[in-house]
């Protein structure tokens, strides 16, 4: 059961960072890539009838971790508050310029918020990539669970690598998806960004590996000790060879499954990598909250999984129809609400 | 250690009240739009179809202002409220994933399909969606309201000898008898809020010439609802709301009526101030027994005041008294309101009367106060405890985050939420002046 957990918690976070991470790249580009009132409108279009949806991911990854890992929820959340509450006022400042831009057509009012649709998402990435690195490579967890985080502590170069290695892999997911959904100019930018952005991951991706063999000395056991966990890996290499064969031509879709498979297996690996630790402690290792010591009773671990299990079945159906009912080109002046 | 308690419980208080704000029409106005494009797919009368596009609008502008403000708030169980959440995560945190994936997924799929897909889906199925957001955001109430509800009563869990508590029965927790009542009573007053704002702007734009046809359905239909909504926020729902207090928290309710002495027959108090150093009301106006009544049915009944209990167990006299005084007393002024309203209505006059006009638009902001109040009653009212009889408010926060970060945080919220109601005001002031389109 706290295997399960485990997995489903991490899958949640995964399709949360490729959902919420193609809404997040196209507004790191969204000042270069959208030019003029029309194209900012198509990308805002674009992503409009599901970036709120995406976003639930999160939420309800967050509610799960209440139920099922409790004391993970309480000491990671306290003890990265402040960087938590910067994390909050991005995504407030982010999620308010999406819907208020096209409330009053003056250029200045519209130029305001596109820079905060694009500061917001630029750093929401770095962040989300920094905490990531911060729990790959451990933190001062106490006897009592707890630890206090501050920035000092949290912005180390490792985590920062990883920060960047997040804003360049999400960047490219974003470009990825508006080569899909977009036509004409945006197109070609998007593919000369992708292009260029394809390269940085596959840079940064390689690099991030390296550090994270240094950070961690038991990085790669866990691969050893199950070796079926080496699909994730090959994930990420069958995804960086997608992305080179699409990278300069219209194989857009072939180029944003690409992208996804290399999110998906990358974080995948991140994962079993801290197994069956949630936060380790570098301080002992018998501090670290792991699966087992920091899970709720199995009768809570058991009715959540029950009663989550049915909803997330329809959840993924009509998140599906929605997907299909906007799929294709964007075209603002027929649909677009922004 | 105490400041730190108190700059937790700032934050949350000012935060949590900001988000409520949304909520209100979220829930509100969503039923109303989804009743209007019901109606239009049956009637297929354009009047209605126009309301519901006139009031998306709004709602729109509200909604995303919902969820902004309240993703701080499910990570705020975490970063202020960490012992809390490591002690109780595993019961009352049965119902925060269940709200992600049964509410607010259905809420944001089917507004993105209402906002975005007019074109796209079939009309039914647009019709559909808009029914979608209004019943995923009402569903959200309840279980947002359940955890609430676990708090004031904790249910469905067994004390470890550890000190910990497990999960005994899920159905327990999501079905808290504690919360039936409570939830009907904020889906009421969300609904009431929402029909005073329609009822509001109809007799703005009849007062001032404008958009009459839209503005006559806008007030025919907020006084209708209007009478209907503030006499079950009285009754059933706020009485019974009531009899939960007193059954589960009799201490709250000796707080929230200044009733400082036990007594036999125990009278109402309708206004008085508290004085709580000497223990009594200041000009006091009592309806005789009639608190014996409302609490038991019974005129000589026997009701617990103050002094049955240790002085520290008492919540903060003075805000909950008032609080629950502003709340009922703007509850009875609907009622009145809403009573002349219909009076008018079915005499026929009730868009020429002007006076009538002018409350009906300057009412809006106060149901928000009562809904606002109607918390802070609540919230406060449970003090000392953060989980009524097991959790104390101050073991409940984080230890491991410093006052001078909760303190700073809250700043920054309180100024970032300033400059977001501003912004509101603004937008949705603008909307309600460039008014819904002509038909
Ligand atoms: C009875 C109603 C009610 C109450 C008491 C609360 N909320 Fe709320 N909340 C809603 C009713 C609601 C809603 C009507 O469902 C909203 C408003 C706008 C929206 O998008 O949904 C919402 C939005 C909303 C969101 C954003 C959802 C999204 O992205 O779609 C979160 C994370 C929360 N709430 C969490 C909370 C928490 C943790 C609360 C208490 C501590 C809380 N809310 C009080
Ligand atoms: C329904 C979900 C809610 C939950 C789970 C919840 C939970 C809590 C918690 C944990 C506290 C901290 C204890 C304390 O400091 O008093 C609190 C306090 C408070 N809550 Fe709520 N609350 C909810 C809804 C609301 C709403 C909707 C409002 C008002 C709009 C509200 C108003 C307050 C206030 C004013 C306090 C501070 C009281 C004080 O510190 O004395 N709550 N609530
Ligand atoms: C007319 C007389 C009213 C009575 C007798 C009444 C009764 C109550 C009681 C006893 C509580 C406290 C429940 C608790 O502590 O758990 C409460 C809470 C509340 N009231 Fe009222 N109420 C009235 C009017 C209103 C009005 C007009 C509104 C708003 C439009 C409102 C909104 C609320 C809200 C939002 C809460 C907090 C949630 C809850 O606990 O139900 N009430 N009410």
């Amino acid at each position: 059961m706290n295997i399960i957990w485990f997995w489903v918690l991490s899958g949640m976070l995964a399709v949360y960072a490729l959902l919420d991470g193609y809404d997040l790249g196209v507004g790191t580009l969204h000042l270069w890539i959208a030019r003029g009132d029309e194209q900012r409108r198509t990308s805002l279009n674009a992503i409009g009838p599901v970036w709120n949806g995406n976003e639930v991911w999160l939420l309800a990854a967050g509610g799960m971790m209440v139920v099922s890992f409790p004391r993970v929820y309480a000491s990671g959340f306290s003890g990265f508050y402040l960087a938590l509450m910067v994390v909050l006022w991005l995504l407030i400042l982010r999620g308010i310029s999406i819907e208020f831009r096209s409330q009053l057509p003056h250029p200045l009012w519209r130029t305001f918020w596109d820079t905060g649709f694009w500061l917001g998402s630029l750093l929401v990435a770095l962040l989300l990539g920094v905490a990531l690195g911060n729990v790959l490579r451990g933190l001062p967890v106490g006897a009592d669970g707890y630890f206090q985080g501050t920035f000092t502590l949290l912005l180390n170069p490792y985590s920062l690598l990883t920060g960047i290695f997040a804003l360049a892999a999400l960047a490219w997911h974003g470009t990825n998806y508006l080569r899909v959904k977009t036509e004409g100019e945006m197109l070609e930018r998007s593919r000369k960004a992708a292009s260029v952005l394809f390269w940085v991951a596959l840079a940064l991706t390689l690099a991030a590996t390296v550090a994270t063999f240094a950070v961690r000395q038991d990085a790669g056991v866990n691969f050893l000790a199950y070796p079926e966990g080496f699909v994730l890996p090959l994930l990420v290499v069958a995804g960086f060879v997608g992305g080179f064969i699409a990278r300069t031509n219209e194989r857009d879709r072939l180029s944003l499954w690409s992208s996804t498979a290399v999110i998906a297996g990358l974080l995948g690996s991140a994962a079993l990598t801290v197994y069956p630790n949630l936060l380790t402690s570098t301080l002992n290792p018998a501090y670290s909250l792991t699966i087992y010591n920091a899970a709720s009773s199995p009768r809570a671990l058991r009715d959540s999984l029950l009663a989550n299990v049915v909803g997330m079945v329809a959840v993924i159906l009509y998140m599906i129809y929605v997907h299909r009912t906007f799929s294709g080109k964007v075209q603002v002046r027929e649909h677009g609400h922004y | 250690m105490k400041t730190a308690v108190f700059a937790h419980r700032i934050q949350f208080a000012l935060t949590v009240m900001f988000h409520y704000l949304f909520p209100i029409l979220t829930m509100g106005l969503g039923f109303f739009i989804a009743l209007f494009s019901v109606l239009h797919l049956i009637t297929g009368d354009r009047r209605y179809m126009n309301a519901a596009k006139f009031w998306v609008r709004i709602f729109a502008v509200n909604f995303a202002l919902g969820v902004v403000t309240g993703i701080p708030l499910e990570f705020e169980f975490g970063t202020n409220w960490s012992r809390m959440s490591a002690l109780g995560g595993g019961v009352f945190g049965q119902t925060l994933p269940l709200e992600g994936v049964y509410a607010f997924f259905l809420e944001s799929g089917f507004l993105g399909l209402f906002l975005f897909g007019e074109n796209r889906v079939k009309r039914w199925v647009h019709c559909m969606s808009g029914v979608g957001v209004s019943a995923g955001s009402l569903l959200s109430g309840y279980f947002i309201v359940a955890t609430n509800a676990w708090m004031q009563h904790p249910v469905g869990y067994s004390l470890e000898p550890s000190g910990g508590i497990r999960l005994q029965s899920f159905w327990a927790v999501l079905l808290n008898p504690f919360a039936g009542w409570q939830y009907a009573h904020v889906i009421n007053g969300a609904l009431l809020a929402a029909a005073f704002v329609m009822g509001g702007v109809g007799a703005f734009y009849i007062l001032s010439g404008r958009h009459t046809n839209f503005a006559r359905l806008s007030v025919k239909v907020a006084v209708v609802a209007g009478v209907i909504l503030s006499l079950t926020q009285l009754f059933p729902t706020g009485d019974m709301n009531s009899r939960d207090v007193v059954r589960y928290q009799p201490l709250k309710l000796a707080t929230m009526e200044g009733l400082f002495e036990t007594e036999k027959g125990a009278p109402i108090a309708i206004i008085g101030m508290p004085d709580t150093p000497h223990q009594r009301l200041i000009d006091p106006v009592y309806v005789p027994e009639f608190l014996s009544f409302l609490a038991y049915g019974n005129l000589r009944a026997t009701v617990e005041g103050l002094n049955s209990y240790p002085k520290d167990l008492w919540p903060p006299v003075e805000l909950t008294y008032y609080t629950y005084h502003i709340m009922a007393g703007l509850g009875t002024i609907f009622i009145a309101q809403m009573l002349v309203g219909l009076f008018l209505l079915l005499w026929g006059k009730v868009y020429s009367t002007r006076w009538f006009l002018w409350s009906l638009m300057l009412a809006i902001p106060f149901p928000y106060i009562a809904n606002e109040a109607g918390w802070v009653v609540t919230e406060v009212g449970r003090q000392p405890w953060v989980v009524y009889g097991l959790l104390k408010t101050a073991a409940g926060t984080s230890a491991n985050v410093a006052a001078g970060e909760t303190v700073f945080t809250t700043l920054g919220f309180a100024g970032l939420y300033l400059l977001l109601g501003l912004l509101f005001c603004f937008l949705v002031g603008r909307i309600i002046w460039n008014g819904p389109e002509e038909v």
